[in-house]
């Protein structure tokens, strides 16, 4: 069990008809590992990861997450799987009826079953880590920037120190700036924390700055995965016009394709 | 062009399907009510929301509605010399039918829209995802909190805007119209039966229960954007006036059907 990948997709389909999504995705990512999942809009990187966190049902395939197949699972198992996952999600999803240090501390109150001021404490230290003051903590999330939006979001998916953390769009909205401050706070969280991380991205910048190992997804299937340096020498046609955001290339001729 | 007959049964398998979709949601929340852990706070929030926050539009049109129903009865009955059933028609009209059809439908045109705006937000700023990676169920985090509250919230206020549509009665009644005071509360209170109220109580649980599913339900199933949740909203509605029509002719039926 130990030696087996910490998340592995073996033949993952998903369609919703007449659109078939994802078209046999197989992918694992080991443990510790950072895998960044590129690839443009509708390509099925976000139905992947939903596929990967139970938030969608694939049609067919097998999802195992540390050896243990997820797709069928329910009730107290897969309680258990979320706890060992973090989320970042691209627009933050914070709820915004409570302030910031109840949005960290969230899982660890209704999921952990800590009390609450031991939650708000881990909350506010989870903050501080992401660069914000225990003054925000009492806000409200629309009383936040963007950025500020993403560290709490960030703060929120460390705060259990799960095993897993997913990142869905992680410096989508933000200006470059941010989005670098974003990137650095990922790596020094993940490091810290020792997790495993799945990342769905386009931002090139942002992919090369997160992760160890890319993958990238096209009509559905992982058509390139490897380390993170070999993807300039890749040798693939649709890589390469992806990384070098080019309008002439494979990819630009099946968008127009009858 | 296509056939009606395709079209038609085209409608009908939507309709069937939508209803599926809804007793599954339906089944699935009650269970929810039923099984530990409740959210308190939440139902505490949602019970002031629903119910505190809805006494104004619900007392006045219940006051305003009173009063009119005796000056018309008032009016009616003068053709007959009969003035004097203005209380007994007025008390079994508010407590029987207009207190909790239309303290109901005030209370969904307020409630169910709001629940829905609320929940499909939620849906598509991913909040609902985000509360299912973070181990909590959103049924048992959103829904239930919400359908408790109304089930508990709306008989009460029922109670309330009944009370007020007899007072509606009683001010028009004494006031404008010369009936004894005294004689109109004798008479209100012969006439209203122990049944009256319990069916009253009972429309309003179950109105209750419907506001909060229709909102729930529409808001919690939204999809495309801002469009969508104006959609999930105006569906809310529409779909809870419809239940509660439905269902209020139901319980008068099994209530009344074979009562003088």
């Amino acid at each position: 069990m130990s030696n087996s990948p910490m998340i592995q997709l073996t033949d993952v389909k998903k369609g919703f008809p007449p659109k078939q999504i994802l078209n046999g995705v197989d992918l694992s990512v080991e443990k510790g590992q950072s895998l960044v999942i590129i690839g443009g809009s509708g390509s099925g990187k976000s139905v992947t990861l939903k596929c990967v966190l139970g938030l969608m049902q694939p049609d067919s395939g097998s999802i195992r997450v540390n050896g243990k197949e997820t797709t069928n699972q329910s009730g107290r198992g897969r309680k258990k799987m979320l706890r060992s996952f973090g989320m970042l999600f691209q627009g933050g999803a914070l709820f915004d009826s409570i302030p910031v240090w109840e949005n960290v501390a969230f899982g660890l109150i209704h999921g952990n079953g800590h009390n609450k001021s031991d939650a708000k404490e881990i909350a506010i230290e989870k903050l501080r880590r992401v660069g914000l003051s225990p003054d925000v903590a009492s806000l409200s999330p629309s009383e936040l920037s963007g950025g500020m939006q993403k560290r709490v979001g960030l703060a929120r998916a460390i705060a259990a120190e799960p095993e897993i953390i997913f990142f869905d769009e992680p410096t989508t909205g933000l200006d470059p700036i941010m989005a670098d401050v974003i990137n650095d706070l990922i790596v020094e969280c993940v490091q810290d924390l020792g997790a495993t991380t799945l990342t769905i991205t386009h931002d090139m910048a942002s992919a090369r700055k997160i992760a160890d190992h890319i993958a990238m997804l096209y009509e559905g299937k992982i058509i390139w995965h490897g380390p993170k340096g070999d993807i300039d020498q890749s040798g693939n046609a649709y890589v390469e016009q992806f990384i070098n955001g080019s309008a002439e290339g494979p990819i630009e001729m099946a968008l127009f394709k009858p | 062009m296509k056939n009606p007959l395709s079209i038609i049964g085209s409608v009908i398998l939507a309709a069937l399907s939508e209803l599926g979709r809804l007793s599954v949601f339906s089944a699935t929340a009650i269970s929810h009510m039923v099984r530990p852990p409740l959210y308190w706070r939440l139902i505490a929030q949602q019970m002031w929301f629903i119910g505190y926050n809805s006494l104004p539009v619900v007392g006045l049109t219940a006051l305003f509605t009173g009063a009119a129903l005796a000056q018309q009865i008032f009016i009616g009955g003068s053709r007959f010399n009969a003035e004097s059933v203005v209380p007994g028609v007025v008390v079994i009209a508010i407590v029987r039918e207009l207190g909790p059809v239309l303290g109901g439908l005030m209370v969904a045109g307020r409630v169910s829209s709001a629940m829905a705006a609320e929940l499909g937000t939620m849906r598509v700023t991913e909040q609902i995802d985000a509360l299912v990676t973070l181990s909590t169920d959103p049924f048992k985090y959103l829904i239930t909190p919400r359908l408790i509250a109304a089930v508990i919230t709306l008989p009460l206020l029922i109670l309330v805007a009944n009370t007020l549509g007899v007072l509606g009665g009683y001010i028009i009644g004494t006031e404008r119209l010369d009936l004894n005071g005294t004689t109109y509360l004798q008479v209100t209170i012969d006439f209203m039966k122990a049944a009256d109220v319990y069916s009253s109580l009972v429309k309003a649980a179950v109105f209750g229960f419907f506001i909060a599913l229709m909102g729930s339900y529409h808001g919690y199933n939204s999809r495309g954007g801002a469009q969508g949740v104006g959609k999930a909203t105006t569906n809310a509605v529409v779909s809870a006036f419809i239940a509660i029509l439905i269902s209020n002719l139901v319980i008068t039926v099994i209530v009344f059907g074979g009562a003088s």
